[in-house]
């Protein structure tokens, strides 16, 4: 398994490469470093002098791609892109263009979206397999029909909806909790409460109704039928032998999302005023801000990766028949 | 902090002869029993379950509002945006401020002992009286004396040891240990301010590692400025190591004493006055410099752009824009007397209520990042803000307009004792014709009398109406309400779009504009010659969905006279590229007072200007020999009845001329709670949150009213989930009983 992981590892090495070029061509296509320097410096009394010297003291008065005034390999080292990416290969991810470091940024940034996705992770998984086994047992009954017809409700409406009814009826009728806000520590609670109810039950709908589907694949399969044979009782059937069966497909989709998780959610975070990172590079293309883009499409694709990584690991945690090589 | 009702005890507890309540009840019902009495009683408690602060805090002068974009720059060489003057205005102090109530706008001294007032001189030294033609002066010396015993606030660029050392002077990389913020450092202290920061700031606007977007304009002015900056470039180049400033001088500004420095301009620019008052000329510290230029804190996010150090009645104690910024009292701060005079009508307002008090008067300014209008205005609701813009979404809720067209507040705010104050502001918000382009620019006759057809056709009342619920003026020239130089009343109108009627200015009808477009060559928006239809070409910044209705209205107003205008959306790089380069035909722009006089206003249509030629902020290219010479002449002048004359030929040349649609002047609408002080609207003045007061009891009062939880819906909600879920369990004890079976 190790030399499959080092074999995955090296193998992202292009993928992140790639992901790199893509984001700069991107970036570039759409911003010059003209451009840049004027969003930064203000549109008012900015001179032609103002503007080189700020490019100038960032790298950005050298070629994009490919700098035909040097000689040798300084033809492509000597360039934007190379200075720029390079060192994210060492996780360093420097200075924003506005002179922020971006790392010690993210470290802070990266833990009240932790707060608020973790939770609504984890809620929202426990929650959501409990009621999709539960609806599995009571299959092709009313209260099957029902828990469908209202998950299919569920899934209908919008993420923002939730969010926008829920600070509504939670945050100003009933006054329960701040509607919006973050503090640290413990006080912290109270301002998770609602995004964090809000994120499960937006995800209840479509959690439960995918879950249900799998539940229903494995409750049809001659294993069960087996246990049923053996005698054993449907809570027995449900928890000992549907359920670890459908592991592999819930972890094809829960593990992946895990790395990702520290990079937040943009709508939720603007609209509770949480500082996480899920508006970090919205902010970032709206500012125009190189530095911080490619670091944060490059950490987002290394999360990715380890994702991906983790969840064919888990495999093998589940299914012994699995082997990586 | 919560109260616990003695009959919840006796209910927990076991009575004598009676079995207790856990052997007679499931532990499920005892849980959700438990959480539900629990529920409550915190519900009788004295603090809101949704306060989104400190329980400690209620009680205490702390100003709560909230900020939707974080401020880039602090550093006041740089820092030029509104929202970063919220900051930057309580925490620097020029030597000159806007008097808090007096209207229209006068600079009264704010650390100057009185306002500078400009000494001219000619070529040869001689000195000039101050009505010295324009083009006799050689020199204009300010010279200013600033107040004794004005202290910084505490900084650790300050401290020092017991050998008069400066402690963390000579910090590097490894000194600096985990310090990551500026509360790390454990050491602070403080010095008098003197005439040499002033003038060490003035340098600064050069420093090449600075970037000031005034260095190229005041290099203009400041003698010298230009060439000091070129020199220090150099220095740093041939040395490679950042200069100090300390080190070199320049003819522009000079100490005099340890209380008094001069700035010597190369021309008569009375304007530059009201540069006094902006933050580019506030007072920095050489220790701010040198504390923050140690190895290692740019790489750690210490900077003056994060971390201000300035004399101001405030400090900035906590920086977090991504949450919240702080600030608070600076503890070294002299005091200074609320001003005891006003304009007629301030005093009965209770304005002048703590004339002569010392100020501020508010310990605490606390600023939420709210990025979305709906938690913030509910926020507002909820008494956890105490000013508000009226924002779109929450019009109607908040604001009616009465018979007479005026704007009121509904019967929901007043009943929550919130007030309105409006404000036009000093800003234009137009359409400008590119004068380059050759179908609607230009001198002649047929392009002028299209661009006053336009500017009949384009009925600005309405769009007030429909897309700014009302709130803005229509303009009738360049130069906003409020400003030297507007004029108020039926000679105040402009004459080709509007007509007085009934002591009112009423849009001229369509009719005239469509014999416009016949006289211009365009019959009913058609070439006369080659009979195509005309097509003009609106270029905008994207503004998504929400944007489409305003530019099909745009295309409505065009389409009056018969033209197709073709809407070019494009992102803002491109829009400004395009007004840069001159190939924008018609397009949308706005300008905001630096300053209240009419020439910078009128500066937008001085030909110098020009964006395309000279990279000025003449967006439309104008240029008008006549406008240019009484620009010249105006822009020296004081005001009175001679600069007023020049001024209304300006105007009129303009208003004939067309370049601009003039668009309108936006009004602004705040709401703030009854607790709230001294809300007088002052547009230019950036440092008042001094002035401002808070009745922090009645606040807390008021939260408590309007704040209490509302539980028996969660109850309900639980009871109606446990009961419907009885059915549920009996299926499934039905089918248990089947399987065993």
């Amino acid at each position: 398994m190790i030399a499959y992981v080092i074999r995955r590892i090296a193998y992202a090495v292009p993928i992140l490469l790639g992901v790199n070029v893509i984001t700069f061509v991107l970036f570039f296509v759409v911003n010059s470093p003209d451009d840049m320097a004027r969003l930064h410096l203000g549109s008012k009394h900015v001179t032609a002098d103002a503007i080189n010297k700020w490019k100038s003291e960032r790298g950005y008065d050298k070629p994009l791609l490919w700098n035909t005034m040097r000689e040798g390999s300084d033809r492509a080292t000597d360039t934007i892109f190379y200075r720029n990416t390079v060192r994210l290969f060492l996780f360093d991810f420097g200075q924003s263009d506005s002179g922020r470091d971006i790392g010690y940024d993210i470290s802070q940034r990266m833990w009240p979206s932790l707060a608020i996705t973790l939770p609504v992770f984890l809620i929202g998984l426990l929650l959501t397999i409990s009621l999709a086994l539960t609806i599995a047992f009571f299959r092709g009954t009313y209260i099957d029909t029902w828990a469908v017809i209202v998950c299919v409700a569920m899934m209908s409406i919008s993420g923002l909806f939730y969010i926008i009814g829920g600070q509504y009826v939670v945050g100003k009728l009933l006054r329960l909790v701040p509607i919006s806000g973050f503090e640290s520590g413990w006080v912290a609670i109270k301002f998770v409460i609602l995004p964090v109810l809000v994120g499960v039950v937006g995800g209840l709908g479509h959690g439960t109704r995918w879950y249900r589907t799998i539940f229903l694949e494995e409750i049809n399969r001659d294993y069960v039928r087996t246990a049923r044979a053996k005698g054993l009782g449907e809570k027995a059937v449900l928890y000992g032998h549907v359920l670890r069966n459908a592991l592999i497909p819930i972890l094809t989709g829960v593990v992946v999302v895990l790395p990702s998780l520290f990079l937040g959610s943009l709508i939720t975070e603007a609209f509770f005023g949480i500082p996480g990172l899920g508006s970090y590079t919205i902010e970032a293309i709206q500012s125009q801000d190189f530095a911080i883009v490619r670091a944060m499409v490059f950490l987002g694709s290394v999360l990715y990766i380890i994702g991906l990584i983790l969840t064919d690991i888990s495999y093998t945690l589940v299914d012994p028949r699995v082997r990586l090589s | 902090m919560y109260s616990v009702r003695p009959e919840f005890i006796i209910l927990c507890h076991s009575r004598r002869g009676l079995p207790t309540l856990h052997l007679l009840l499931p532990a499920w019902f005892r849980l959700c029993a438990g959480v539900i009495i629990t529920l409550m009683l915190v519900a009788c408690g004295e603090e809101p379950w949704n306060s989104p602060y400190p329980a400690a805090d209620s009680s205490r002068a702390i100003m709560y509002g909230s900020f939707s974009e974080r401020p880039k720059h602090l550093d006041p060489v740089s820092s030029y945006s509104e929202n970063e003057a919220v900051f930057n205005g309580q925490i620097y102090e020029p030597v000159v401020q806007y008097h808090f109530l007096k209207r229209p706008y006068q600079l009264v001294p704010l650390t100057a002992v009185a306002l500078p007032e400009p000494r001219y001189f000619d070529a040869d030294g001689a000195a000039l009286p101050d009505d010295a033609p324009r083009e006799a002066v050689a020199e204009a010396v300010y010279r200013i004396t600033i107040q004794r015993g004005v202290r910084y606030q505490p900084h650790p660029a300050f401290a020092r040891d017991d050998d008069g050392h400066y402690v963390y002077h000579d910090l590097d990389e490894t000194t600096l240990g985990d310090r990551k913020r500026l509360a790390d450092f454990e050491l602070s202290g403080t010095r008098e301010l003197v005439a040499a920061d002033y003038v060490y700031q003035i340098k600064r606007l050069v420093h090449p590692r600075l970037h000031s977007p005034l260095a190229g304009l005041m290099s203009k002015y400041i003698k010298g400025l230009g060439a000091f900056g070129q020199r220090l470039r150099e220095v740093e180049r041939d040395t490679g190591r950042p200069v100090d400033l300390r080190e070199y001088d320049f003819p522009g500004a000079r100490v005099v004493d340890r209380y008094t420095y001069e700035i010597v301009i190369t021309e008569k620019y009375p304007q530059f006055r009201y540069w006094l008052a902006m933050s580019f000329f506030a007072p920095v510290p050489w220790e701010a410099d040198v504390f923050y230029g140690r190895p290692g804190m740019k790489e750690r996010n210490i900077s003056l752009d994060w971390y201000p150090v300035g004399t101001g009645p405030y400090m900035l104690t906590d920086n977090n824009p991504n949450r919240r910024m702080v600030l608070e009292r600076n503890p070294n701060f002299r005091g200074e007397a609320y001003p005891s005079e006003g304009e007629p009508g301030d005093a009965e307002a209770g304005l002048l209520a703590r004339a002569g008090e010392r100020m501020p008067f508010i310990d605490v300014a606390y600023y939420s990042l709210e990025k979305e209008p709906i938690p913030e205005w509910t926020k507002f609701l909820q008494g956890y803000y105490d000013v508000s813009n009226v924002l779109a979404d929450s019009f109607d809720q908040a604001i009616r307009f009465n018979a007479q067209g005026e704007a009121q507040l509904t019967d929901t705010m007043r009943e929550k004792g919130i007030q309105l104050i409006t404000a036009v502001t000093t800003s234009i918000s137009y359409m400008g014709f590119n004068m380059l382009d050759p179908v609607v620019g230009g001198d002649g006759d047929r392009a002028r009398l299209l661009r006053r057809a336009i500017s009949i056709a384009v009925d600005y009342e309405e769009l007030i109406s429909i897309f700014a619920n009302g709130r803005g003026v229509p303009a009738q020239g360049p130069i906003p309400p409020g400003i030297f130089g507007h004029v108020d009343g039926a000679n105040g109108i402009n004459p080709y779009v509007y007509r007085w009627v009934d002591g009112h200015p009423v849009r001229r009808d369509i009719a005239e504009a469509r014999e416009l477009m016949r006289q211009a060559g365009f019959p009913q928006g058609r070439d006369a010659d080659t009979g195509k239809q005309l097509t003009l070409y609106f270029e905008t910044v994207s503004g998504g969905p929400g944007s489409k209705s305003l530019l099909n209205w745009y295309r409505k107003q065009f389409d009056k006279l018969g033209i197709q205008l073709v809407i070019r959306a494009t992102d803002y790089n491109r829009f400004q590229e395009k007004v840069r380069k001159g190939t924008a035909q018609i397009f949308g722009w706005g300008w905001n007072a630096d300053y209240p006089d009419p020439e910078n206003f009128l500066f937008l249509l001085y030909g110098p200007n020009g964006k395309v030629e000279h990279h000025g902020e003449n967006a439309v290219n104008y240029d008008d020999q006549r406008f240019d010479e009484l620009f010249v002449r105006m822009r020296a002048m004081a005001d009175g009845p001679e600069r007023q004359a020049l001024i209304d030929e300006m105007v009129e040349i303009v208003r004939r001329d067309a370049p601009w649609l003039w668009g309108f002047h936006p009004t602004a609408y705040t709401l703030y709670h009854s607790w709230f002080g001294n809300a007088k609207p002052n547009l230019m003045g950036r440092n008042t949150l001094k002035y401002k007061t808070i009745d922090a009891e009645l606040r807390a009062r008021k939260r408590r009213e309007w704040n209490q939880p509302v539980v028996w819906p969660v109850i309900a909600l639980v009871m109606v989930l446990l009961v419907s879920a009885i059915p549920a369990w009996r299926t499934y004890r039905a089918r248990q009983k089947e399987s065993v079976g």
